[in-house]
This record gives C-alpha cells, structure tokens and sequence, in this order.
C-alpha cells in the first residue's frame, strides 16, 4: 500500500509536506529490501539538505545504503526515536519511522518526484 | 550443551601456571602514581581451562571434521607435517633482530621461497612481509602509486576495479587514497571489455583483476584486458586469491600482470587458524621490484659460501607492518612446496578443477546457475529459483549444516542474486562429492516439498538462527561482570 | 615397491578421476584449460624434486639448526618481540584442530568455538587495559598503531597526526607508508613536550617507550585534549599487570603488541595486534568484532557483529581493508591471560621488573659502561658501551649470549637490553660478566681475540 497523500524519489526516499515543513522518510519497499535496520546517521538540525543529494546512511545487518533527499532545505528536526529504535522504520515506515522535517525551500521542487503511481510502476508493483 | 564464559569459572585464588620464585634482590618500587589497583582478570584452574578450550572447539565445523567448500577460500587440507616442521625450536624460538649471521637457516627459507613464488606466477621478485591478502593488495596498490609518482605522474588518481571484486579491493584502493572507478561484467561473467576500454584514461593509475575471477571463471579475454590497462598507462594488480586453480597450468606474470598477491592460507595449505593468521606475499616483474617493502632477503656469494642478508630495496615504499613477515606462516607454505614439487602443484590445479566442474555438473540441473560455462576451481550458483518458493539461499546454507557439511560462501559475488559459491578444492574424495551433492540435490527437493524443514533449519545446532540485528542494535562486545556473577 | 610414493593430498585416483571426467563430458583434464591462450599455457614451474615427508622432515631440521635457538642461549634482546614464558595449556588448545583448521566464523551456528573464544579475547582485553571495547584482533602493533591514526582522522577530519620520538621507530615507519598513501601527515614530537596542535587528530605516545623507559601519559592527555585531539596509546601489555591501564590516563584509543601474551618469538611473526578503543567510537573501528546476542529459543550466542564497517560490505568506504586477521593467536592470548590469570600476571610483570633493575644495577657498576638514563624503566633499559654495539655483541655471542639491540641511531654505543620473567639470575650474571670481558677486549691493544668460543 502505498500512500497517495505523499511523493517519491527513485531512491525509494518519501517527502510528505504539511505547511512548509516537510516530512522525509524511506518507503516500505526500501525497508523490505533492506531488512532489519540497525542504524540510521542523520545530518544534525541546521544542516541544509539539498535535493538528490546524500544527506545519510542507513544500516541492515548486511547492508549500508545512501539516503538521498527528495526537497532542499534546513533541517529543522531529525527523529529522536530511531537513535535507540532503529526497528522502528521496518515496523513503520510511513509514520513512526520518519526521518527528517525539512523547512521546503523551493516548492517547485516536487515537480521533480514520483507521484505515488509512478513510484508503484518505479518498482514494478504497477 | 556446555555453556560458560571463563569469567564464569573464576574463582578467587585459583591459577593455572607456576612460576618460580624470585631470584634476584628486590628493586625499589615504582612510584603509585604509575600503579594499577586492580587487575580484573579472571582466576581459573588448569583442568577447567583446558576443559573449557576443548568443549569450545567441539562446537566449531572445521577442515578436519567437515567439508567446507567456502568458495574463494580454499579450505584445502592443511598437511600436519608441516605442522611438525614448524615446530622445530630453530624456527620457534628465534628473534627477528638477532644478528643475521646466526639466523641463516631462516632466511634461507625465506630467500627460496621468495624465488618459488615468483617462479609460481611468472615474476621477477617477492615480498614476504604483508600479513593477509589484503595487507598484500594495500602493498602492491601503494607500490604502483610510488612507481607511477616516481615517473611524475601524479594525475593517475583512479583504480579500476570490478563489479564482482571481493570487497577488500575497493577497500584497498580507498585506502591507498584512489578514486575506485567500477567496471562491469558482461552477459558472460567475463569483464565488459568495451566498457574497460571507456574507462581507462590517463587517470588510470591501475585495473585491479582477479584471475580466475570471482565468479570461478577463466576471463578468456585477459590478454585484451591487460593491454587495454598498459596502452593506456596504467599497471594491472593481479588478486591471487583464486590461484589454486592455475598452479602450473599458466603464470599470471605471463598474461600481463604487474603485481599479484598470494594467500598462502588458501593456496598453500597454511592453516586458516579460525580467522588468521594468514599471509600474503606479493610477487612482482622486474620493473616494480625496486619498490618493494623493506625487508627482503638477499643472497650474497663469498668465499664461505652464500650468505644471506636482509636488504632495502632502492626506492623500497618502506615496511607495512613490523618484522620481517608472518614466519610461522612462511615455514608452513616453504614446506608445502617442497613437498609437492612442480607435478604435485599441477595436479593439485588440476583436480580442483576437476572437482569443481564435477560438482557443478551434479547440481545445475537443480540449481540456476547464471553463467552457464566451463567453471574453474569454484562456481556460482543461484537460489533463485528456490526463492519463489520462499526458501533463501540463507535457509539453504543452514540446512547443509543438518546434512553435516559446512555452507558454501554465500551472499557473494554481489553481482549475483542469492548466490551460492561452492568451492570443493582438490583434497576431497569422489565419496565426500557425492555425498555433498545429494544434500543438495535433497534440500533442493524439500524445497518444493516440505519448505519449512529447510527454513527452520539447522535443527540440531548448540544455538541456531542467532539474533543479528540485535547483535548489531544493541552491541554487547565483551564480558559484564554482574551478569556473569549471576550465571556462575 | 621401491617407487618414490610422492606426498600428495588428494584422495582420488585416475579411476575417481575418469568417472568424473565422464560425469563432466570431457575427455580429459586438459580440456578443462582450454580457455587459457594457448601461447602460455601449461608453462614449466622450475622447482626442486618433491620431497617425501621423512626427508622434508630431515631437510627441515638441517634449516632449522642453522639458526641460533634463543632456548641455547641467554637472551636480552627486546625491541617488540619478547621471550617470555608460555605455559603449555596454550599451545595445547591452539593445536585442537577444530580450531586451527576453521576459518572466519561465517556461519555463526557451526563456530561457536571460535566466536565464543573471540568474544572472551575482546573482554580480557578490555579487562586488562580499561578500555570499553576490542577488536578480534589487526595483523600486529606497527599496523594496528597505523589503523588507530587512520581512525583518529577519519574521528577528527583532520590531516595529520603527531606520534612520539621515543615510538618503536618500526612503528613509525609502518604509519609513515600508511599514511603516504593517503597523503596525510605524521609529526614526529619530543615526547617530553607533547604539542597542544590543533592540526592533529591524535597524539600517539608508546608507554613504556621503544627503549623501556615510562612517559607521562597524564601530560600528553593533558594537551591532546586542550587541542580536541584522540589520545592513542600504545602499550606493552605484560606491563599492564603492573602499571596503570591506558583507559585511566584517558586513553581513546589503545594498541600493542601482543606478541607477550602466550606466543613465542617466531622470528617476529606471525603477530597479534591488540585494538581497543571507546564504545563511541565503534562504528569508526576496524577490524572484526564478536557481539553476544540470543538465538531464536533465547539461548546465549555469539556472532560476528556491526559488518558494516568493514569491506566485505561497505567496500569503498570501509573504515579498514582487513579481512583474515590473527583470530587463532588471539585465542592464544586469551588462553595465556586466563592461564595466568590476576596472580600470573601481576607476578610475571614484577619478576620482569625486578630482574631488569638487577641486570641494570650489575650493569652500571662495570667500568666503562653506563645506564643512559635516569628514568623509571619497567623490562628494558639503554645502557652505554664502552666500544661499538657489533663488537660488544659479536663477544657476547661467543659466551652464548643473545645481546641487547643496537640503538647506536639514538644513544652513542647504545645498546637496549630487555630482562624478562625468563632470564635467571645466573644469567644475568654471566651477562654482566661477559660485558666486563668484552670491555675489557675492546679497550686492549689490537690483537687476536681468542677467547671467543
């Protein structure tokens, strides 16, 4: 299932925007390939992210990936949670395994994403 | 099942060594200030040391309990008389600085094998010094940078490296501080050659290439492949790791090679040692010898006779590490050759070969197996097809160890999906093959059959499916003494 | 049957062999070459005949007495590489062969042995140097010292590091051709003034240093951390049954040699390096690490753990190239700390301490020969000889003694004698007694020495 309330990058990263702000994650698909994560390095707040561009890295058990970010900006939070749940973005990588809130810079920018439809055909799940 | 760390067998008092008593005046302390208060080290008697050593070790697979066809590994027979030649006190108990005159024996041994190295693969000179392949792979990488800045070109800052390279390559080449630039593998498995020839540049300060590849092949393309690098101004590092599949049957200074480590732990016999200590010489042509590691063995002539003499090389990149190598290692790997002499290497390429094509040819019905061709001394296989009935290559591995046999490396080449390296070298018998290949005949049947048995498994292990991600989430990398005070 | 029966370890005949030719479809075993060019193929190997494990075995022996057998002789050399007593429980276990003949624990369930035995060497080696976390072990301490440079980099992002000038110059070395290849610094600083630089991602003291003698920790702690560098020590760990542990001065990161613990000589390998360092910076540490963890009933296990930091994953971006390190002589050294345990090592460290202070009193009170410094030493001291170091030496080889090394590059006529648990008093005598007459040699007119036995 994957949310129509949000776009995508190909490299299976999430951006949901919600007055300004937005929300980065990585998708369930990403999470599956991945398996078990048990570390995830965040930038600090105020760092500037800047679109398809490494901001990160995330850790499986037998895997390190690069994170790219799907809008540029500062980032204004990073979730305090997964430094102690990493778990938390296989079990939920829509909500509770969020990773950034970036204030959006440039809106426009989402017009370079996937909408939910085209991220569904992306990983042939169409 | 026995289960105890040692600091859960101490106890206040106990020991499991004598010592004599002091024989000589006391000497004034040591100032407090340098001292330790406590010594935190476990107290624990001899027969439970020993006890706890052996009972540990029967948990352990290992060459001379159980096949193990760790592909890339060689996990060949490791003979037991070089074992008892290694442990004549001449080669024990001597000092790597006592002076040269009363070491000759040793450095003898090692000036010869230095030349039967070099003589194996096709070159003009050794090192003995690095510790592990990949101390070898960090030498030869640095030697080519010092050769190429030596010749004012500094702009080569970029190594080229497979897609299907074991992962100390980059590695390597990360640390000797070059750009890696991958190259991909064709349809074949073999190297895209038209892709190599759009790489290199006059950035190429090398191609690093493992013959037979990763994938247990016979690049046929290799010739093409070093020329493409040279024209180009760059210098081809050859990994070794694979050589137990050419001993005797073609020279990798002969298809243009540079520069090219040996495992001696793979290759020759030299014991795995759970994980070390290995060694990993490097042989090179003429032109690269004046960079070698500092030291190597020299021969003199005199009048007494040869004497032999450890030297700097001219333009040497300096040491890799202290010493003068891994002697305990080397003695074993001297001994090895002595023993099988130019026949018993080509034979031992020879049915490795034989042994690893067998296989292949009693599994590839089974099995997918990407890369349909003649394979060297190991091959790849795909789980692929047992995937869609959702049993993993993961699964797969451990129900071997149900069948009594060690898994084959998994996972690797990355190239490959669900791999399965299988790499039987030439010390197994026919017997062992068989059996080998109808568990996995067998386990390929349960996967159609009766899944479950295949991804429960193993079933009859001390401990089984251990929980990585929390290993990895929540490290625990030593010993807490409140818990152990609760287990004692 | 008086034909020559080569050793060989291969099991199947050319019957085996025929049958599985037939399995495979060719017609023989050339066949299976055949993508090799031909121009190159089956090339001559010029090697020595074969030999059969009786006479490998008589050649091997006549190798091996060409060399000096330090168990013949009275030893004093140092340097790195110690001769210290190893009680046989070690040699036993590391000859099970369910231990030397496996390799890298892969397959967690089938190398519980090995795992097990890892993660007990990372807590002996936390327990012994105060330190929060080891590794299974780097090739020996010359690279480990590169390593923890390397790391302190990667920790800091700066571009250079400073070592000091009373490291084991061999040490320096190996970090010199490590670093060149990154095109990163190394400074070589007094170690009597540490610098407080800013520049440098870590400080690097040895304690006790190349020639024995102890250094101020606290000091070179005091200004890394003035200067936001890593604090990397690097330690004799025999002395650490005596001396404070590196984890108290503060140390961040900590090697050695760990040759001393429960390995012979070997002419100088194969090595044991010893890493530890804080559990904040594990993810920046090389090298392999045993994690304990529970199975799927709950049962206590051990496995190879954090593998993203190393190549086989991360490639490129490793925080090291190693792979096979030195786990079977790790094992080693947990057997000899747990042999030993808190009473043995306290007593070997003290008997080292007491024996080198008697060898250095004897010493000074022979005319013509001083001790070069006034300094608190703990196995190993410089002394200065009346006459070059070779000749001293060259005599004292005549009276079957292994001399002390030449550090003639650091003191005038230096030589570095280390005294071990395993140096009796006799010897110590004899050694003092031969300098005497080696002094006495050296200062007379020129003429034949014939008392060289």
């Amino acid at each position: 299932m994957i949310p129509e309330d949000r776009k995508y990058t190909r490299e299976h990263e999430w951006v949901k925007v919600e007055d300004g702000v937005a929300v980065v994650g990585i998708t369930d698909y990403a999470q599956r390939e991945l398996g078990d994560v048990v570390f995830v390095n965040l930038p600090a707040t105020g760092t500037r992210v800047k679109q398809f561009e490494r901001f990160g890295e995330i850790e499986s058990v037998k895997a390190v990936s690069d994170l790219y970010a799907p809008v540029s900006g500062e980032v204004i939070e990073v979730n305090p949670r997964l430094g102690s749940e990493p778990e938390l973005v296989n079990r939920s990588p829509y909500e509770e395994g969020w990773m950034l809130k970036v204030r959006l810079e440039d809106p426009a920018e989402l017009d370079n994403l996937l909408t939910a439809e085209e991220y569904r055909q992306h990983i042939g799940e169409g | 099942m026995y289960d105890k760390l040692l600091v859960e067998l101490s106890a206040p008092g106990r020991r499991a060594v004598s010592l004599p008593p002091l024989d000589v005046p006391e000497a004034e302390p040591l100032p407090e200030e340098y001292l330790r208060s406590e010594l935190p080290l476990p107290e624990v008697a001899e027969i439970d040391l020993v006890r706890h050593y052996v009972r540990l070790s029967q948990k352990n697979f290992a060459i001379d309990t159980t096949f193990y066809p760790l592909g890339s590994c060689t996990m060949k027979y490791n003979p037991k008389v070089n074992e008892e030649a290694a442990r004549f006190p001449g080669f024990v108990q001597i000092h790597p600085l006592q002076p040269e005159e009363t070491v000759q024996g040793a450095l003898e041994l090692m000036w010869e094998l230095q030349n039967y190295l070099a003589e194996i693969t096709g070159m003009d000179a050794a090192t003995l010094q690095p510790a592990a392949g990949a101390h070898g792979e960090l030498t030869g990488i640095l030697m080519i940078r010092a050769y190429l800045r030596d010749r004012g070109e500094y702009g080569r800052d970029e190594v080229l490296v497979p897609d299907s390279a074991h992962g100390t390559n980059p590695a390597t080449a990360a640390m000797a501080g070059f750009k890696v630039v991958p190259i991909p593998s064709d349809r074949n498995g073999d190297l895209d050659l038209d892709a190599l020839r759009r790489a290199v540049s006059d950035r190429t300060a090398a191609l690093m290439f493992t013959l037979p590849t990763t994938l247990g092949l016979f690049d046929p393309q290799v010739l093409e492949i070093t020329e493409t690098v040279h024209r180009a101004g760059g210098l081809v590092y050859g990994d070794g790791a694979n050589l137990n599949a050419v001993l005797g049957r073609v020279k990798h200074g002969d298809l243009g090679f540079d520069v090219l480590h040996i495992n001696l732990h793979k290759t020759f016999s030299t014991p795995h040692g759970a994980g070390g200590p290995g060694s990993g010489p490097v042989t090179v042509k003429a032109h690269l010898a004046p960079y070698l590691p500092a030291p190597v063995v020299v021969r003199e002539e005199t009048e007494n006779g040869p004497v032999y003499r450890l030297a700097r090389p001219e333009k040497s990149i300096g040491r890799v590490r202290s010493f003068h190598g891994s002697f305990n290692v080397l003695v074993r790997a001297y001994a090895y050759i002595r023993s099988l002499g130019a026949e018993g290497l080509r034979e031992v390429a020879d049915n490795a070969v034989l042994n690893a094509n067998y296989l292949l040819a009693r599994l590839k019905e089974a099995y997918h197996l990407p890369y349909d061709r003649r394979c060297m001394h190991e091959f790849v296989l795909s789980g692929v097809r047992q995937e869609r009935l959702g049993v993993k290559t993961l699964d797969i591995a451990k129900r071997l160890i149900d069948y009594g046999f060690h898994p084959p490396t998994i996972y690797f080449p990355l190239i490959v999906k669900e791999a399965l390296m299988i790499e039987p070298t030439e010390t197994e018998s026919r017997e062992t093959l068989d059996a080998f290949a109808e568990a996995m005949l067998a386990i390929a049947r349960e996967a159609e059959t009766e899944p479950q048995v295949v991804k429960s498994a193993p079933h009859h292990t001390p401990v089984r499916r251990l929980d990585e991600a929390r290993a990895a989430r929540q490290p625990v990398l030593r010993w807490q003494r409140a818990e152990a005070a609760g287990q004692a | 049957m008086t034909e020559f029966l080569r050793p060989s370890y291969i099991p199947n005949t050319g019957s085996d062999r025929a049958g599985m030719l037939r399995a495979v479809g060719v017609g023989s075993v050339d066949e299976l070459f055949a993508e090799i060019p031909e121009a190159v193929r089956n090339p001559e190997l010029k090697l020595p005949a074969p030999l059969a494990e009786a006479e490998l075995l008589r050649h091997m022996r006549e190798l091996a007495a060409r060399n000096a057998s330090l168990e013949d002789y009275a030893c004093f050399l140092g340097g790195g590489i110690y001769r210290h007593f190893v009680p046989s429980v070690v040699q036993h276990i590391t000859a099970r062969n369910e231990f030397y003949t496996a390799y890298t624990p892969y397959q967690p369930e089938v190398s519980q042995g090995t795992l097990q035995a890892l993660f007990e060497y990372q807590s002996l080696i936390c327990d012994l140097t105060g330190m929060e976390v080891a590794n299974a072990s780097m090739y020996d301490g010359g690279s480990a010292t590169a390593e923890a440079a390397l790391m302190a980099c990667r920790l800091t992002g700066r571009n250079a590091i400073g070592i000091a000038d009373t490291t084991n110059p061999q040490y320096i070395e190996v970090l010199r051709t490590y670093f060149e290849g990154q095109s990163l610094q190394v400074e070589v600083f007094d170690a009597d003034d540490p610098p407080a630089d800013r520049d440098l991602a870590c400080l690097i003291i040895q304690h006790p240093n190349f020639f024995g003698y102890l250094e101020r920790p606290e000091l070179v702690a005091a200004r890394a951390r003035e200067a936001g560098a890593l604090l990397v020590m690097i330690v004799d760990p025999i002395s650490l049954g005596l001396l404070k542990p590196p984890g108290e001065y503060g140390a961040d990161i900590v090697v050695a040699e760990g040759q001393s613990l429960g390995l012979p000589p070997y002419f100088g390998g194969a090595c044991l390096g010893i890493f530890a360092c804080r559990q904040e910076h594990i993810r920046q540490m090389p090298g392999r690490l045993v994690g304990q963890t529970v199975d799927i009933e709950g049962r206590r296990g051990f496995v190879l753990t954090l593998q993203t930091r190393e190549q086989h994953i991360r490639r490129e971006r490793a925080t090291s190239n190693i792979c096979t390190s030195q786990s079977l002589l790790a094992i080693a050294a947990a057997a000899y700390l747990a042999a030993l345990g808190k009473q043995g090592l306290r007593a070997v460290a003290e008997q080292c301490y007491h024996k080198a202070h008697y060898a250095a009193k004897l010493i000074a009170q022979i005319p013509g020969y001083s001790l070069a410094f006034d300094r608190p030493f703990f196995k190993e001291f410089v002394i200065r000889c009346p006459a070059p170091v070779a000749e001293i030496s060259r005599f004292l080889l005549g009276r079957r003694i292994i001399g002390g090394l030449d550090v003639s590059d650091y003191v005038p006529n230096g030589m570095l004698i280390a005294v071990t648990e395993l140096n009796t008093r006799a010897e110590i005598e004899r050694l003092a007694e031969a300098l005497r007459d080696a002094a006495a040699v050296a200062a007379g007119p020129v003429r034949e020495v014939t008392d060289v036995r």
